[in-house]
C-alpha cells in the first residue's frame, strides 16, 4: 500500500502540490431487512477506491477513483492538480493556510468482542425473525419490521508531511418498529442502537426482549388522545436528547458552517464567532463535549482523516460557548489549531468538519426523582420528526410517543407529541439532567451534510433532561 | 484541460452485464452496472472553496432461488470481481427464508429511447465550472452581496440485464447550478438544472438571485398564523415530493400508511391540480426504463383533482394479481424505499407571479423551503422553514420582505386550496431526476413560528 500512496504524493508534487494527501479505502457493508415474518432484503456492499486533495497556489482541488492501480493513481493526481488550479482562478485572497500537525505513523482499529461479520447470516436472520414475530402484539399492529446492518471500512492515510496512519472501524447496528393501523390512525413505535463495537453489542441490545414493549405501545397509541397544544414542561428521554444536541448544538458549532462554507446548502450558524466565549448558550446545567476518544462511539477514531489526532473539547461548559468544531483550514481564522474534526464519507467525497461524539455530560438527577419532580409535564421518548432553520435557531421536532406526568407520575400516553423553540432559550430552559446511571451511549448514522453529500456516522452520549415551559401540541391536528 | 470520460459505452456494458448473467447459478438473476464521472464546483464566501472530481463505478447482483433472494455489489468492474459478487449473492440467498409475496423479477418490454445526453456536458470540465462560476461571483461582488452555491456536471451510464430477457442501457448527462447571495441581513436564491450545460446561464441565475437578496433587506418580523400563501416553484417542489413520496407508493398504500387510504378516485382537489410522473418527457431529465430496466411511461397521479393511480415496482405490483410494474422500481438492496417518483410534473395554469401577488389580500411570498420533514405521513402533515427570500403582500403588492417563518401545514389541505397556478414552471432537482413545476397560490397556510432572521 505504502508504493500506492508514495506514488500518489509525489505525482502530487510533481504536479506542483504544495501539500497533498491521499486515502485509500477499502470498505463493507452487511444488511439484513425482515418485515411482517418474512426476510425483505439481505444485501452486502464492498466499496474501495482512492481520493487525493492537494494544495497549488493556496487553493484545494480532490479527485478520486474507484480503481486503485498504479496508472489511476497517476491520472487522478494529476486531474486533482488541474481540479486546484481550476480553484485558484476564483480563491480566497492569500489562499488557504494550515494549522500545523505532528507527522505520525500509527495504526488503530475498532475493539470488539466478537467480530460481527464472523457472525452466521443464518444467526442474525434468525434474531431479527425472532424479535420481528414479538412485534405482533394485536391485529392492530400491521407492519413488523427488523434491521441489522454491520459496516467495517478500512482507511491508509499518507501526506506529503510525512504522516501514514492505517485505521480500521467496525460498527454494528440493529433495531426493531412496530407500526400500528387503526381507525385512520397510523403509529409506528421503534427500538435500536448504533455502536462501533462487535456483535457483542447487538446482542446486548435485546431486540427480542424489547419487541413486546414496542408492539404494545404501537397499537396504544392510535387509541391516545393528541398531544395537547400549548406550553408544558417536558423530560426528553436520552433517544430525543440526542437529536435536540445534534441540530441545536452539534451543527452550529461546526466552523465551517460559521464561515459560510455551507450557506448555499445546509446553512450557516448562530453561533457567530463574536459569541465565542461570551455567550450563555444554555443555563448551568449545560455541559456538551466534542469527545473523539469515548471508547464505541459512532464518532471515534484515532487521527481525523487530515492526519489531526482525535481530542476530547469542550464545547459548552456550565451553558457558557466556548469551542467550534475545527480543520486545518478553518482553525488559523480564529488563531488557533485544528481539533481534529474533519472526516469524509468514503474515499470519494473530500474531509469536511464533522461532528464526533457531541455528548451532554451527566448532571446529577436520578430519573426517576425528575420525574417525582414534575408536577405537569410530557416525557419524550424517541424522534420521530425533525426540523431546524438554517442558522439552527428555529427547531421543531416530534417522537413516537409522550408520557404524560401529573403531580410526579406517569399517568398515560399521548400521540404525535411536537415541541418547538429557539435554541438558546430552549437550552437555557434546562434546569434538570440525570446523572452517570441515566447516561447512554448512542448515535446518529445517517447524518446528512456537504455537496456532493456525505453521509456520516456520529455519536451522541445523552442523559435525560428537563426543560420549563415549552411549546408543545404544534399544529392542526 | 481535455477530459477523458470513463464510460464503457453501450455493447461494453451490456457485455459485463451478460457476463454475470452466465455466472449466476440462480432460478432468476438481475445485474445492474452504474458508472459516472462527475465534476462539482463549490464556492462560499466569493471564492471557490471546495472542487472535487469523482470517478465511480457500481455492479449490482440480485439471485433468486424460488422466493430466496440475495443481493450484493461491488464498485470494482473486474472479472474477478464480478464472479465474486454473482457467488456472494448466490451464497446469500441460499441461506434466506422464503419471501412468500415475491413472484418474480419483471419480464422484457421494449425500451424507448429518450434524449437525455449532451455532449458539452459531459465534455464540461473544471475550468469551465470555474468561469460559470466566476460570473456569479462577479454579480454578487457588483451587488454588495457575498455569493455561496456549487455548479457541476455528471455524465453517466445505467445498464440492466435479467435471466427473463430484460436489457437496457441509457447514457445521461446532467448540469446544475444552485447559488445564495447574502448581505448583512439578507439572501436570495436561485438555481437551474438541465441536461444540457449550455441551457444554464450563470448570468441569468446570478440575476435572479441577486434580485431576491437586494429585495429581502431589513426584514420585519410578522406574527405567525394562517395566511394567504404564494409559493414558488422550488417551494412547490419540495411539498410535492414528500406527497408523492408518502402517498402515492404502492407499498405505503398496501401497508396502511398513505393518505390516498379509500381515497383514490375521488374528487379531493381542485380542477386545476394535475400531477403526473413521466420519465419520457424531453423537459424533465429523461430516464428510458427504472433499477429494474421497467420502461417509463407517463403515469397520471392527479387527474384535474382526482388522485388516479399508484406507483408501483415489481414487488409491489407482485402482490396485487393483474398488477404490472409502472417502472418506478429502485436498487436492489435491503431496504428498498419501494416504488419511487423520479420525474414529477404539475400541470401549469395561467396566472403569472404578478397576478398572484395581485390577487393577494394579505399574504406571504416563499421563495424557497429548507429543511422540510414530515410529521404525521398519513396526514401529509409536513414541517420546515421559510428561506433565502419571503415577502409580505397586502392589498396586491409586496410591502416588506418578513423574517423567516416555520410552517407545519398539511400538504393535501394546501392544494385544497390551491386559487391560481402559475404558467411558467421550473425545474427543481430531486431524486435521480426532478420536477417541472408551476408557482401555486394557496388560500390558506399554517405558519406556526418565526426565526430571527
Amino acid at each position: 500500500m505504502k508504493d500506492l500512496t508514495d506514488l500518489a504524493l509525489q505525482k502530487a508534487k510533481e504536479a506542483g502540490a504544495e501539500y497533498a494527501d491521499i486515502r485509500i479505502i477499502d470498505s463493507k457493508t452487511e444488511s439484513i431487512r425482515v418485515k411482517n415474518g418474512a426476510v425483505t432484503g439481505v444485501s452486502s456492499r464492498d466499496n474501495k477506491g482512492f481520493g487525493i486533495r492537494v494544495l497549488i497556489d493556496g487553493a484545494w482541488g480532490f479527485a478520486s477513483s474507484s480503481k486503485i492501480t498504479p496508472e489511476e493513481i497517476a491520472r487522478v493526481a494529476q486531474n486533482a492538480a488541474a481540479v486546484a488550479r481550476a480553484s485558484a482562478m476564483v480563491k480566497k485572497g492569500e489562499g488557504v493556510k494550515l494549522s500545523p500537525v505532528e507527522s505520525v505513523k500509527a495504526t488503530w482499529k475498532t475493539s470488539y468482542r466478537e467480530d460481527p461479520f464472523d457472525v452466521k447470516p443464518e444467526e442474525r436472520i434468525e434474531l431479527l425473525l425472532e424479535a420481528d414475530k414479538r412485534l405482533k402484539v394485536d391485529d392492530a399492529v400491521r407492519v413488523t419490521q427488523g434491521f441489522m446492518d454491520l459496516w467495517r471500512e478500512h482507511q491508509v492515510f499518507a501526506s506529503t508531511e510525512n504522516s501514514y496512519i492505517e485505521q480500521e472501524i467496525t460498527e454494528s447496528g440493529a433495531g426493531i418498529s412496530a407500526t400500528a393501523v387503526a381507525q385512520g390512525e397510523v403509529q409506528t413505535r421503534s427500538y435500536s442502537g448504533y455502536r462501533q463495537a462487535g456483535y457483542e453489542y447487538i446482542k446486548g441490545l435485546d431486540l427480542t426482549g424489547r419487541a413486546q414493549k414496542v408492539g404494545e405501545e404501537a397499537s396504544a397509541l392510535t387509541r391516545a388522545p393528541q398531544c395537547p397544544s400549548g406550553y408544558s414542561d417536558i423530560i426528553l428521554d436520552p433517544t430525543q436528547v440526542i437529536l435536540q444536541v445534534h441540530e441545536s448544538c452539534g451543527h452550529p458549532v461546526e466552523l465551517d458552517r460559521v464561515f459560510g462554507q455551507e450557506a448555499s446548502y445546509a446553512g450557516t450558524s448562530f453561533l457567530t464567532p463574536e459569541k465565542l466565549g461570551h455567550f450563555k448558550y444554555g443555563s448551568d446545567e449545560v455541559n456538551i463535549v466534542a469527545d473523539a476518544t469515548i471508547p464505541g462511539g459512532l464518532g471515534t477514531f484515532a487521527y481525523d482523516d487530515e492526519g489531526v489526532k482525535a481530542q476530547r473539547v469542550t464545547v459548552i461548559d456550565h451553558g457558557e460557548f466556548v469551542n467550534y468544531l475545527s480543520s486545518r483550514d478553518t482553525a488559523p481564522e480564529l488563531g488557533q489549531e485544528s481539533n481534529g474534526t474533519m472526516r469524509a464519507d468514503g474515499w470519494n467525497r473530500i474531509p469536511i468538519i464533522r461532528m464526533t461524539n457531541i455528548n451532554l455530560e451527566p448532571g446529577d438527577w436520578d430519573k426517576e426523582e425528575m420525574i417525582r419532580d414534575t408536577k405537569d409535564g410530557i416525557l419524550l421518548d424517541t424522534n420521530r420528526s425533525w426540523s431546524i432553520d438554517d442558522k439552527r435557531l428555529n427547531f421543531q421536532f416530534g417522537t413516537e410517543i409522550g408520557y404524560v406526568i401529573k403531580d410526579g407520575e406517569i399517568t398515560g400516553i399521548v400521540k404525535n407529541p411536537t415541541y418547538t423553540g429557539i435554541t438558546p432559550e430552549f437550552w437555557n430552559s434546562c434546569d434538570a439532567v440525570g446523572n452517570k446511571d441515566s447516561w447512554e451511549l448512542l448515535g446518529v448514522p445517517n447524518c446528512g451534510k456537504g455537496e456532493p453529500g456525505q453521509v456520516a456516522h456520529v455519536g451522541h452520549g445523552a442523559a435525560p433532561a428537563r426543560f420549563r415551559h415549552v411549546r408543545v401540541g404544534v399544529g392542526k391536528w | 484541460m481535455v477530459k477523458d470520460l470513463a464510460l464503457l459505452g453501450k455493447e461494453k456494458a451490456l457485455e459485463l452485464v451478460e457476463a454475470a448473467l452466465k455466472a449466476s447459478p440462480g432460478d432468476q438473476t438481475e445485474v445492474l452496472i452504474s458508472n459516472a464521472d462527475s465534476y462539482l464546483t463549490r464556492f462560499a464566501n466569493n471564492y471557490i472553496h471546495q472542487n472535487v472530481a469523482e470517478r465511480n463505478a457500481s455492479l449490482t447482483v440480485r439471485v433468486v432461488f424460488g422466493k430466496k433472494i440475495g443481493v450484493a455489489s461491488t464498485n470494482d468492474l473486474d472479472e474477478e470481481a464480478v464472479r465474486r459478487t454473482v457467488d456472494q449473492a448466490a451464497m446469500i440467498a441460499r441461506l434466506q427464508k422464503d419471501n412468500p409475496e415475491f413472484v418474480s423479477l419483471p419480464g422484457p418490454e421494449p425500451v424507448p429511447e429518450v434524449a437525455a445526453w449532451s455532449d458539452e456536458t459531459a465534455r464540461f470540465g473544471p475550468d469551465e465550472l470555474a468561469r460559470g462560476v466566476a460570473a456569479v461571483i462577479a454579480a454578487a461582488r457588483a451587488g454588495g452581496l457575498e455569493a455561496a452555491g456549487a455548479f457541476s456536471t455528471t455524465a453517466s451510464e445505467l445498464a440492466v440485464g435479467n435471466s427473463l430477457g430484460v436489457r437496457a442501457y441509457q447514457k445521461s448527462t446532467v448540469a446544475a447550478l444552485s447559488t445564495v447571495f447574502m448581505g448583512e441581513s439578507q439572501s436570495g436564491y436561485a438555481q437551474a438544472r438541465s441536461r444540457d450545460v449550455g441551457a444554464i446561464d450563470p448570468d441569468a441565475v446570478a440575476g435572479r438571485a441577486l434580485d431576491k437578496a437586494l429585495a429581502a433587506g431589513g426584514a420585519q418580523s410578522l406574527d405567525a398564523g394562517e395566511y394567504e400563501v404564494i409559493l414558488e416553484p422550488e417551494a412547490v417542489a419540495d411539498m410535492l415530493g414528500f406527497f408523492v413520496r408518502s402517498s402515492f407508493s404502492a407499498m405505503a398504500y398496501q401497508e396502511g400508511r398513505s393518505y390516498l387510504q379509500g381515497k383514490l378516485g375521488q374528487k379531493l382537489f381542485p380542477d386545476s391540480i394535475s400531477i403526473w410522473d413521466d420519465g419520457l418527457d424531453p423537459t424533465g431529465l429523461p430516464q428510458a426504463f427504472d433499477f429494474e430496466g421497467v420502461p417509463k411511461r407517463k403515469v397520471m397521479l392527479v387527474d384535474r383533482g382526482v388522485p388516479v393511480n399508484l406507483l408501483y415496482d415489481s414487488y409491489t405490483a407482485g402482490r396485487e394479481p393483474g398488477r404490472a410494474s409502472t417502472g418506478h422500481a429502485g436498487p436492489a438492496m435491503a431496504g428498498g424505499f419501494g416504488p419511487m417518483a423520479g420525474n414529477l410534473f404539475m400541470a401549469a395554469g395561467d396566472a403569472s407571479i404578478e397576478d398572484m401577488i395581485m390577487a393577494t389580500k394579505k399574504g406571504i411570498l416563499v421563495t424557497r423551503f429548507h429543511y422540510t420533514n414530515p410529521v404525521s405521513p398519513v396526514r401529509t402533515l409536513l414541517t420546515g422553514m421559510t428561506r433565502d427570500g419571503t415577502f409580505l403582500i397586502e392589498n396586491g403588492r409586496i410591502t416588506a420582505p418578513v423574517k423567516n417563518f416555520r410552517f407545519t401545514q398539511s400538504i393535501a389541505d394546501a392544494l385544497v386550496g390551491v386559487e391560481m397556478v402559475g404558467r411558467e414552471r421550473r425545474f427543481v432537482g430531486g431524486w435521480r431526476g426532478g420536477s417541472l413545476v408551476p408557482a401555486l397560490k394557496i388560500a390558506r397556510f399554517t405558519f406556526t413560528g418565526v426565526t430571527e432572521f
